[in-house]
């Protein structure tokens, strides 16, 4: 909400400065964001009255005035077409110095001297009116310096209110709230009732009496609704933010500003039989007061009349019963509507307007009378016309009742941790206009205060409430602090678990950088790397790129490495660690670790040349990450996988269960993503690789072991890994260690063949192995090798 | 005799050293000692000759002659010994390397920034005995708004622009649902930080649609505001390592009470007013608050016995004010030049 300090200070003036103001404001939790001068800085203007216009001799649209200062008089000329005789206007003399260091010289337009320039308020930095120079009224004393005669040493401040405060949406509301933190009285303006000069009234009936409780009708004929708002009514509304639109509106407007009470103003003529509050019915619609036609849910409170819906209650009016140009008579609309009707309402059609945000967070429902008051006379005063008599519908059982609410002194000091003096709690409970309807003392609570809220609180219900009150009063910043004392536990390590931060620093570790990408992602981005998945899809998302959830870490990762490689980034190897959502019977959210990688194997150097990762880089990582799970069935078979090259895509199995998968990407895909260098990704399950297997000590053998290769020859279609798993099942624990040292195609060798090399280091427990034993266990492995892969030795 | 003797013994002496001398490796050497010690060798046959001799001169010419000897033995030794150690010398000069060449080795790697500012909040926390919980990032209306306090027409909603589904659930706003979480599944005494990413409808040069938050819960006997503010003072304090004043401004939030949100003065300017504080000297930086009864009372925890503070943070805030990063795109941006920086 923006506010005019000036208009504060006419409620409540304290005697401290803006700055300290403001920051008792902030520190009481409403916080001012900002502030900003409500007019440019400008010097030497002065109210000048114009004596005399003649047309300029030279120039179709320039006049030739004759302008005072109080003073002397000057020859000014002036483009404006509504300077007349007899006008007051801002008057920049010889001297003075205008917003964006303009300064006025004498100066001669088409050969006629000017003394001086008349200003439009845009010109000074007050508003966006440039139509024409300012029209100060007849109030306005002649000479006086405009910063003074308009009170322009004034700023408009920004406030930040929570939604639980919408008692201070209003310029009462935020002056109450400035004399509880000052102590001050505030001084309300005058209420005045005026007396009904006509007999004419509208009949109003509440069919949804919980929505609205109270409605206030009041029938005002005969109004000149061509009289412009005054200066002054102007210029508070555009102080707290606002745009004068017609008398009618700028009055209601005013009302609610300076009250709290959202009031609408129909046009009597327009209005049909008899106002209803109701719901809205299936198939209603209605046209809005900004031109928008809306179809009406059942929820919506309405106001109707006999043809229909004429206002959108609490939120806007319609455009059929609106105040126009022509309007004569009126009728003044000033309610109470449950919070919750309107928010609802506002909700449903985006429809957050003035009326809507204090209704929706609760107007003082004691309120109404003084506001259609206040209203009625301002008015009266400017359009005039004959008001009617104030007419009440009312359904007392739907207001608001009064809440009481207790608090117990030693509530109040367990829940703060400071000993705060009941006497403290009388004065703040006091100061907040809270209804004190008992203070007892007991011997276990202390005192204990019991409570009624004022109708303008919509947000004590229970003890706290009022406890954050008194703290907010003594001060959030007084309360010390202190370290909480609670039972030393000690933390529960599962061994078999590895923390998620740990498997980060891992992989960091061997070389990757970790990147956070969005969770939702381009579908189109899916459909190329998740291809036939069917991602949850946000309702509202912000833009097409992040419409659905993703349903593996590609998307994200992918496109970081396409840009990163776009940022001349020769080498990527980025990671992420985050859930994927997959859409079934149950959404499921799981967390995957992946990984992308692009470039030379290791960084360039002198002794690193730069040959490019492939396959068995990727793969190394994975190996890994896995292997520090502790000792597990590991499996990686070869796959296909739509978005893997097809000769380079394998599963990984842990235990048997498949964990996850590495490859390349696709040659297809990388093209489609316009990347001109191969990319190899992991995706893994985070769980699989969180787990631990528990380790165990084996014993270490005290005899020597011994290493015999074999250098073996088989179809070029034989995984290595067959025979490794044909080795290892053969051998058993006689295998210490397996390795694998050469892969030979070529020469020599049959080309639908290839030659494999393997070292067998082989060791017992419990003796040392003959020459017999080996040469045994090595035919041993032999003969499985030929029977189960068809292998031969070389 | 015995003086033709000792004449012969120094002139072989003296050749032989010159030999030496003149041995410029292993194997001349081997030639010289072959040559004055060898079987065949000088010194040897004057050995061989002792025989001539008187009897009674024999003991004390054979004794000269293996004095001889063992000089010339030593002698050999020793030019042996400085043959070989230049022979290293020269060997080793060989293999010098240029010690400011760059090593082999693999890239460096690092986690995130804001990774790395989570996780110093983790440990920070972890200190004092709370235990890390993580949530689903897809919520349930309930979790995420219903038991905090924030029924479905409750004005705070608009605080939180929210990403829905079809089926209504939705995007968590926030990490207080894990805190609902830890709640309907253990009695306090509760000490939990949760961290994680939230997501809320809101994209400009300071709102990023998907952040990151991290949330702490106490719940026990006795837990007041004075100890909310104990603990939030003395973790910023912690976090940015310096005695930095902390403000705490009256706020709303529906699922505490009193609520505050906590100002720490400027650590960049330490509160004499820069661009990073907007010329003000404090930076906000969390919410915090008792937690509210009717969040206790919802997730089934005794409010009259129990009480509790929570407080959330952004972790892209905090690691924006860590590591001086003035924009918060550039940490979903995962620019490698970026991200590099913070390893």
């Amino acid at each position: 909400m923006k506010f005019s300090e000036a208009w504060l200070r006419e409620w409540v003036n304290p005697a401290i400065d803006r700055d300290a103001l403001f920051a008792q404001l902030t520190m009481a939790g409403l916080e001012v964001e900002g502030a900003e001068p409500v007019a440019g800085a400008f010097a030497g203007v002065v109210v000048g009255e114009v004596l005399s216009v003649r047309r300029h001799p030279d120039a179709e649209k320039l006049s030739v005035c004759e302008v005072t200062d109080g003073a002397e008089r000057f020859q000014v000329v002036c483009g404006a077409p509504n300077v007349r005789d007899g006008m007051r206007t801002a008057f920049a003399r010889v001297g003075a110095l205008l917003p964006g260091d303009l300064k006025i010289r004498k100066a001669k337009l088409r050969g006629v001297e000017s003394h001086g320039m008349l200003c439009s308020a845009a010109e000074l930095g007050l508003g966006d009116d440039h139509d024409g120079i300012m029209d100060l009224g007849d109030g306005a004393a002649t000479g006086a310096d405009l910063r003074e005669a308009l009170a322009l040493d004034d700023v408009i401040a920004e406030l930040n209110i929570t939604p639980n405060r919408g008692d201070c949406l209003s310029l009462r509301g935020l002056a109450r709230e400035v004399g509880v933190l000052n102590d001050l009285a505030v001084r309300e303006p005058e209420d005045v009732a005026v007396a009904p000069a006509i007999d004419d009234a509208f009949p109003v009936v509440l069919t949804a009496p919980e929505g609205c409780p109270r409605y206030l009708g009041r029938v005002v004929r005969g109004i000149d609704i061509t009289r412009p708002s005054p200066a002054w009514l102007v210029e508070k509304l555009r102080r707290c933010g606002l745009r004068s639109i017609d008398p009618v509106v700028d009055v209601t407007n005013y009302v609610m500003l300076e009250l709290g009470q959202p009031m609408h103003a129909f046009d009597l003529a327009r209005l049909r039989g008899r106002i209803d509050v109701r719901q809205a019915r299936s198939g209603e619609t209605l046209t809005l007061l900004d031109g928008q036609s809306v179809n009406l849910h059942e929820s919506s409170l309405l106001i109707t009349d006999d043809d229909g819906p004429v206002a959108m209650a609490g939120v806007m009016g319609g455009e059929r019963s609106g105040v126009q140009d022509d309007t004569r008579d009126v009728f003044l609309e000033c309610a109470f509507f449950a919070p919750l009707a309107v928010a609802g309402t506002a909700r449903r059609y985006g429809l957050h307007t003035d009326a809507s945000q204090r209704y929706e967070r609760g107007v003082d429902h004691a309120l109404q009378h003084r506001a259609m008051e206040r209203a009625t006379r301002l008015l009266l005063d400017i359009v005039g016309g004959a008001a009617g008599p104030v007419c009440e519908s009312v359904a007392p059982e739907h207001l608001p009742p009064a809440v009481t609410v207790r608090l117990r002194e030693r509530r109040l000091r367990a829940l703060l941790g400071v000993e705060i003096d009941p006497a403290d709690v009388d004065q703040a409970l006091l100061r907040l206009h809270f209804r004190l309807v008992e203070r007892v003392e007991t011997g276990d609570d202390g005192v204990c205060w019991t409570i009624e809220s004022p109708s303008h609180r919509f947000d004590i219900e229970r003890e706290v409430d009022l406890v954050e009150e008194v703290c907010r009063i003594y001060g959030y910043n007084r309360v010390t602090p202190r370290r909480p004392v609670t039972g030393l536990a000690l933390r529960e390590v599962p061994r078999t678990e590895t923390p998620e931060p740990t498997l980060k620093r891992r992989l960091a570790a061997l070389g990757w950088q970790e990147a956070v990408t969005y969770s939702f992602v381009d579908p189109r981005l899916v459909d190329l790397l998740d291809p036939g998945a069917d991602p949850l899809r946000l309702a509202n998302p912000m833009s097409l790129e992040q419409a659905v959830m993703r349903t593996n870490l590609l998307p994200g990762l992918v496109g970081a490495l396409r840009a990163n490689l776009a940022r001349q980034q020769e080498r990527v190897r980025l990671f992420e660690v985050g859930l994927c959502f997959h859409p079934g019977a149950e959404l499921t959210q799981t967390a995957w670790v992946g990984g992308v990688c692009c470039g030379s194997r290791l960084p360039v150097n002198w002794a690193q040349p730069g040959e490019p990762a492939d396959f068995f880089d990727v793969k190394g990582v994975v190996e890994q990450l896995v292997e520090a799970g502790g000792p597990r069935r590991i499996e990686y078979q070869a796959t296909v996988d739509p978005v893997l090259h097809p000769g380079q895509a394998a599963t990984l199995l842990i235990d048997g269960e498949t964990a996850g998968r590495l490859g390349r990407l696709h040659p297809e895909i990388e093209a489609r993503m316009e990347i001109t260098k191969p990319v190899y990704l992991f995706e893994i399950k985070a769980e699989m690789l969180l787990r631990q297997a528990l380790r165990r000590h084996r014993g270490i053998s005290r005899f020597p072991s011994v290493r015999r290769d074999l250098a073996l020859v088989v179809g070029l279609d034989v995984p290595a890994g067959a025979v490794e798993s044909v080795v290892r099942e053969t051998l058993g624990d006689i295998l210490v260690d397996f390795r694998l040292f050469d892969v030979y195609q070529g020469k020599g060798i049959d080309s639908n063949e290839k030659s494999l090399a393997v070292g067998l280091t082989l060791q017992d427990a419990s003796a040392t192995l003959t020459d017999d034993q080996i040469g045994r266990y090595t035919q041993r492995v032999v003969t499985a090798l030929q029977e189960a892969v068809g292998a031969r030795l070389r | 005799m015995s003086a033709e003797l000792d004449q012969t013994l120094a002139q072989l002496e003296r050749e032989a050293h010159s030999a030496l001398e003149a041995a410029a490796d292993e194997r001349a050497l081997d030639e010289v000692r072959v040559r004055f010690l060898g079987k065949k060798g000088a010194l040897t046959a004057q050995l061989k000759s002792l025989g001539q001799l008187d009897a009674a001169d024999r003991p004390a010419a054979g004794a000269r002659i293996n004095t001889v000897k063992e000089r010339l033995q030593d002698a050999l030794n020793e030019r042996k010994a400085a043959l070989s150690s230049a022979q290293l010398s020269a060997a080793l000069a060989a293999e010098r390397v240029d010690v400011t060449l760059p090593g082999r080795r693999q890239s460096g790697g690092g986690l995130h920034p804001v990774t790395q500012a989570m996780l110093r909040i983790e440990e920070i926390f972890a200190g004092a005995g709370y235990s890390v919980v993580t949530g689903p990032e897809v919520e349930d209306d309930y979790h995420n708004f219903e038991a905090l306090n924030i029924p479905a027409h409750h004005p705070a909603r608009a605080m939180h622009d929210t990403f829905y589904f079809a089926d209504g659930s939705l995007l968590r706003t926030h990490t207080s649902p894990s805190q609902v979480h830890v709640m309907e599944r253990q009695q306090p005494p509760i000490r939990v930080i949760c961290p994680g990413r939230v997501y809320r409808r809101d994209s400009d040069l300071t709102h990023s649609p998907m952040f990151q938050q991290v949330e702490g819960l106490v719940i026990d006997r006795g837990i007041s505001f004075a100890d909310l503010k104990g603990t939030v003072i003395e973790f910023l304090q912690r976090f940015f390592e310096k005695d930095l004043d902390v403000r705490f401004r009256p706020s709303y939030f529906p699922f505490t009470e009193p609520s505050a949100e906590v100002d720490v003065q400027c650590v960049h300017c330490l509160g004499s007013g820069c661009r990073v504080c907007s010329q003000t000297g404090w930076l906000e930086v969390m919410g915090c608050g008792l937690v509210h009864p009717n969040v206790l009372e919802m997730s089934g925890i005794d409010s009259e016995t129990y009480s509790g503070f929570a407080f959330g943070m952004g972790g892209d805030r905090l690691a924006m004010l860590l590591y001086a990063v003035d924009d918060l795109r550039l940490f979903y941006d995962n620019d490698l030049r970026f991200l590099r920086q913070f390893n």
